[in-house]
C-alpha cells in the first residue's frame, strides 16, 4: 500500500465515523475527495452500481470507468467480467495490455463470453454465490426486457448476501428504474481544455521534444480523465466531478487541481450527436 | 446367389445397395448400447460385436441369462441376432454363427468348436479352400493335425486362429473405449425418468467414485456420465474441471449445470435403466488438510465457479488473460480457457513510464477498423480528422508516431510498418489509430486504421 492509498483509506474510515450503515457492508474509498465525501467514505461494497455512457461515443470512457472502479473495489481479488460475445465486434475486445497500462493486474480478470443477454444474467446471478469474487461486471448492450426492476432487486439482494459488488455497464440503454445503490453517467474528460488546436502536430523525439502544454510534454497527455455525474445515490446527494485515474497509485484524483471544473452544459450538443457511434 | 436368380424366384424383390458406412454406424451405436453389460466391447466387423463379460455375468443372473437378455433386447430393436458365449473370442465368434445361443462351460472350447466347419475360422477364402482341398472339413479334423504340418502348409496366422478357436491361446479383444480407472454404475429395475432422481443418482455415483479416488489419492479432471435408455439409445455427457475434484456435491452441481444448459436436452424417453459415471482423467490430489495450505479457499471457490460456468457455456467461453512475447499490439496478450490455462512464466510489462498516460488502449478491435483520413498536413503526421463508422471525428490533440515494425521473421511477404498515433478528439475521447506502410519506401498511398479506444 502506497502512502497515498493509506491516506485515502484513513480518510474513508474517518468519513464513516458515526454513520449508521457502516455495519456489515463496507465502503471502498475512491480517492477523489469530493466523491468520497458525497458517498460517505466511498463506494458501497456488496451493492449494485450502474454506469451509463452519457452519449453513444463515450462507451470507451464508461467502460474504463467501470473497469477501474471494479478493480478498485475488488482489491486483490478476482474480477469476473461478463459480456455477450457479440459485444466485442461492436465495442472492441477487452485488451489486457490496456488493463496493465491502467495499473491493474490482467491476471485477476476472468472473462465470460455469453451467447446472449438472458444467459449472461443467469450466469451473473450464479456467480454471485461465489463469495471469493471481488467484483462482478455485467456488460449489457441495449435495454433487454429481462433486466427489469425485479432482476436488479435480485442483484441487490444477492450482492448484499455474498458481499460481491456488482457493476452494470449499460450501452445504448434507456435509464430505467432500478434498485441500484448508485448510478453514474460518464463521458470522456478533455485533457487540458486550454490547449490550443495548434497542439495538433506530430511530436516525436526527432522533432525536438514536441509541444509543451501546461508544463507537460505533449506526448504525455496525462492520466485517463472521466467526467462523472452521479445521478442517483441511495444514501446521499448527487454530484458531478471531473476525475482523473492515477494509474500509479490506482486511485481517483481531482483533475487539474485548481482548475475550474467545466460545467456540463458547455459541451456542444452537435458534437455529441456527430460522434455517436453509428 | 446372383441377383438375376433371386429376381427369377421373387419378381417383387426389393433391391438396395449395401451402405457400409451406415452398417458401421449402426454397429457402433449397438456397441455403445452393449456397454450396458460390460465396458469391454469391441467391434467385430462387418456385423459382429465381441463382449468381454469376465466378471460381469453374475450381475445379470449368470451367463445364460445375460445372453438371453441381450439377445432379446436387441431383437426388440428390430435386429436379427445370434450369439454365443465361450472362453475365447474366436470360439465365441465361430459358435455365434454356427451354433446360435450356446454357452460353453469353461475349458470346453475345443470340444464345442470341433464339429464346426473350417469356414467358421473366418480365414481368407483361399486358405479355407485349401483346407477343404486337403480334406480338413471341420475344425476338429484340423485340430488333430500336427501344428508344424499346418504351419508349413497354411501359414502361422491360420494356426493361431485355430488355436485361438480351440481356446489354447488367448488374444484379448481391443475394446473401443479405453477402460476408465474409476467407474461407478447403477442398474435400475424400473427405468428412471425424473430429473431429480437422475441427479440424485449421479450424486450417489459421485460419492462411490470419490471413495475410489480417495483410496489412490487422486481427483477427477474429466468425468463422463453415460445414460442407457431402456429402448437402446445411449447418451454420453462429459464435464471437465479446472482442478482435481472428488467432492460429490461439486460433481453433482456441475452435472446439474451441464444438463440444464444442453442444447439437445437429455431425453429419458421411457427411462434410463443404467447410469454409469466414470472418471476419464484423474490427477494427483492432496488430501483436504494438506490442500488447505497449498490451495487457498479463494482458489478453490474460483475454480468451482469457473467449472460451473464452463459446464454451462463451454470451456472456451470462460477466459483468462496471459501475456504473449511479442510487440505486435493485437497479439501482446492472449485469452485462454480458464480451465486449461497454466500460469505463465512471462510477466505483464508496462509500456508507459511512471506518471505517464496509458500507451495501450483498454478496448481493442480484433480486426482493426479502416478509417477515412483526408490528406494530412505533414505526410508523416497525424490526422486532423477522420471518419469512422460514418461519423467524422475532429481531433484536438495528437501524440506520435510510435513506429511498430511487423515481425519479418514470421511472415513470408513483408508486412507494412505501422505508425501509431494516440489521438484525442474535441470531446476528449481518445483513439488509437495507425497508418499502415511508410511513404515512398513501402507505399504511395498508406491506409489508416483504428485499432482501439482509450478509457
Amino acid at each position: 500500500m502506497t502512502a497515498a492509498e493509506k491516506i485515502v483509506s484513513l480518510r474513508s474510515t474517518i468519513a464513516r465515523v458515526g454513520l449508521q450503515d457502516a455495519g456489515v457492508q463496507t465502503r471502498v474509498a475512491l480517492g477523489h475527495r469530493g466523491t468520497d465525501a458525497c458517498l460517505h467514505g466511498g463506494l458501497l461494497k456488496g451493492a449494485l452500481h450502474e454506469v451509463f455512457p452519457m452519449a453513444a461515443g463515450d462507451g470507451a470512457a464508461a467502460a474504463g470507468f467501470v473497469t477501474v472502479l471494479a478493480a478498485r473495489v475488488a482489491g486483490g481479488r478476482r474480477l469476473l467480467w461478463l459480456r455477450p460475445d457479440f459485444a466485442a465486434l461492436e465495442y472492441g475486445e477487452i485488451a489486457a495490455p490496456g488493463l496493465r497500462e491502467l495499473g491493474l493486474d490482467p491476471g485477476r480478470f476472468l472473462l465470460l463470453r455469453a451467447p446472449d443477454v438472458t444467459s449472461l444474467l443467469r450466469a451473473g446471478f450464479d456467480a454471485l454465490s461465489c463469495t471469493e469474487l471481488g467484483a462482478l461486471v455485467l456488460e449489457i448492450p441495449g435495454t433487454p426486457r429481462i433486466l427489469d426492476l425485479a432482476a436488479s432487486r435480485r442483484f441487490v439482494l444477492g450482492a448484499a448476501q455474498s458481499g460481491v459488488t456488482v457493476f452494470l455497464l449499460r450501452w445504448n440503454a434507456e435509464a430505467e428504474p432500478s434498485a441500484a445503490e448508485t448510478r453514474w453517467l460518464v463521458r470522456a474528460g478533455r485533457s487540458r481544455a486550454d490547449c490550443p488546436p495548434s497542439a495538433l502536430r506530430a511530436t516525436s523525439p526527432a522533432s525536438g521534444g514536441g509541444n509543451i502544454c501546461r508544463g507537460r510534454t505533449a506526448w504525455d497527455w496525462g492520466y485517463p480523465l472521466f467526467e462523472a455525474e452521479l445521478v442517483r445515490n441511495r444514501h446521499g446527494r448527487a454530484g458531478f466531478w471531473v476525475m482523473e485515474w492515477n494509474c500509479d497509485d490506482r486511485l481517483f484524483r481531482a483533475a487539474n487541481p485548481g482548475a475550474v471544473v467545466s460545467p456540463a452544459a458547455d459541451r456542444p450538443a452537435a458534437a455529441e450527436n456527430a460522434s455517436r457511434i453509428a | 446367389m446372383p441377383l438375376a436368380d433371386a429376381r427369377a424366384m421373387l419378381p417383387a424383390l426389393h433391391v438396395a445397395n449395401a451402405d457400409e458406412a451406415a452398417d458401421r454406424h449402426l454397429l457402433e451405436s449397438l456397441a455403445d448400447w452393449c456397454l450396458h453389460y460390460t465396458p469391454l466391447v469391441a467391434l467385430d466387423p462387418p456385423h459382429g460385436l465381441l463382449l468381454d463379460i469376465t466378471g460381469a455375468a453374475h450381475l445379470f443372473g449368470g451367463e445364460k441369462a445375460l445372453l438371453d437378455r441381450s439377445r432379446n433386447s436387441l431383437c426388440r430393436q428390430g435386429l436379427a441376432v445370434q450369439g454365443a458365449i465361450a472362453g475365447s473370442a474366436m470360439a465365441a465368434h465361430a459358435l455365434a454363427r454356427y451354433r446360435n445361443s450356446v454357452v460353453v462351460p469353461p475349458g470346453e472350447d475345443a470340444k464345442a468348436v470341433a464339429m464346426l466347419p473350417v469356414e467358421a475360422l473366418a480365414l481368407d477364402p483361399a486358405t479355407t479352400h485349401a483346407f477343404r482341398h486337403a480334406g480338413l472339413k471341420t475344425i476338429g479334423q484340423a485340430a488333430i493335425r500336427k501344428r508344424s504340418e499346418l504351419t508349413a502348409r497354411f501359414g502361422a496366422q491360420m494356426v493361431f486362429a485355430l488355436d485361438h478357436a480351440l481356446g489354447q491361446v488367448n488374444k484379448p479383444i481391443s475394446p473401443r473405449i479405453a477402460l476408465s480407472d474409476y467407474m461407478a454404475e447403477r442398474i435400475f429395475a424400473e427405468p428412471l425418468v425424473a430429473e431429480d432422481a437422475i441427479l440424485e443418482t449421479l450424486r450417489g455415483l459421485a460419492a462411490s467414485l470419490a471413495t475410489l479416488l480417495a483410496e489412490r489419492g487422486e481427483g477427477a479432471r474429466q468425468l463422463e456420465a453415460t445414460f442407457f435408455r431402456a429402448d437402446g439409445k445411449v447418451r454420453r455427457i462429459a464435464i471437465t474441471t479446472a482442478g482435481p475434484t472428488r467432492d460429490p456435491a461439486i460433481i453433482a452441481r456441475l452435472f446439474r449445470e451441464k444438463l440444464a444448459a444442453l442444447a439437445d436436452p437429455l431425453d429419458p424417453g421411457f427411462g434410463f435403466d443404467l447410469i454409469r459415471l466414470a472418471a476419464d482423467r484423474a490427477e494427483r490430489c492432496e488430501t483436504e488438510t494438506a490442500g488447505f495450505e497449498t490451495r487457498t479457499n479463494e482458489e478453490k471457490e474460483i475454480a468451482f465457479l469457473v467449472d460451473r460456468l464452463a459446464a454451462r457455456f463451454g470451456a472456451q467461453c470462460i477466459l483468462v488473460f496471459r501475456p504473449n512475447d511479442t510487440h505486435i499490439p493485437e497479439a501482446a496478450s492472449v485469452a485462454l480457457p480458464a480451465q486449461a490455462a497454466e500460469p505463465s512464466k512471462l510477466l505483464w510489462k508496462s509500456i508507459r513510464g511512471r506518471e505517464d498516460a496509458p500507451r495501450r488502449p483498454l478496448r481493442m478491435f480484433a480486426k482493426p477498423e479502416p478509417i477515412e483520413v483526408p490528406a494530412t498536413e505533414v505526410p508523416e503526421g497525424p490526422p486532423k480528422r477522420f471518419r469512422w463508422r460514418r461519423v467524422v471525428h475532429e481531433m484536438a490533440f495528437a501524440e506520435g508516431p510510435e513506429r511498430i515494425a511487423m515481425e519479418w521473421w514470421r511472415h513470408q511477404t513483408p508486412q507494412p510498418t505501422r505508425d501509431y498515433f494516440r489521438l484525442e478528439d474535441v470531446n476528449g475521447r481518445r483513439f488509437w489509430v495507425y497508418r499502415e506502410g511508410l511513404y515512398i519506401y513501402e507505399t504511395g498511398r498508406p491506409r489508416w486504421f483504428l485499432q482501439g479506444l482509450f478509457a
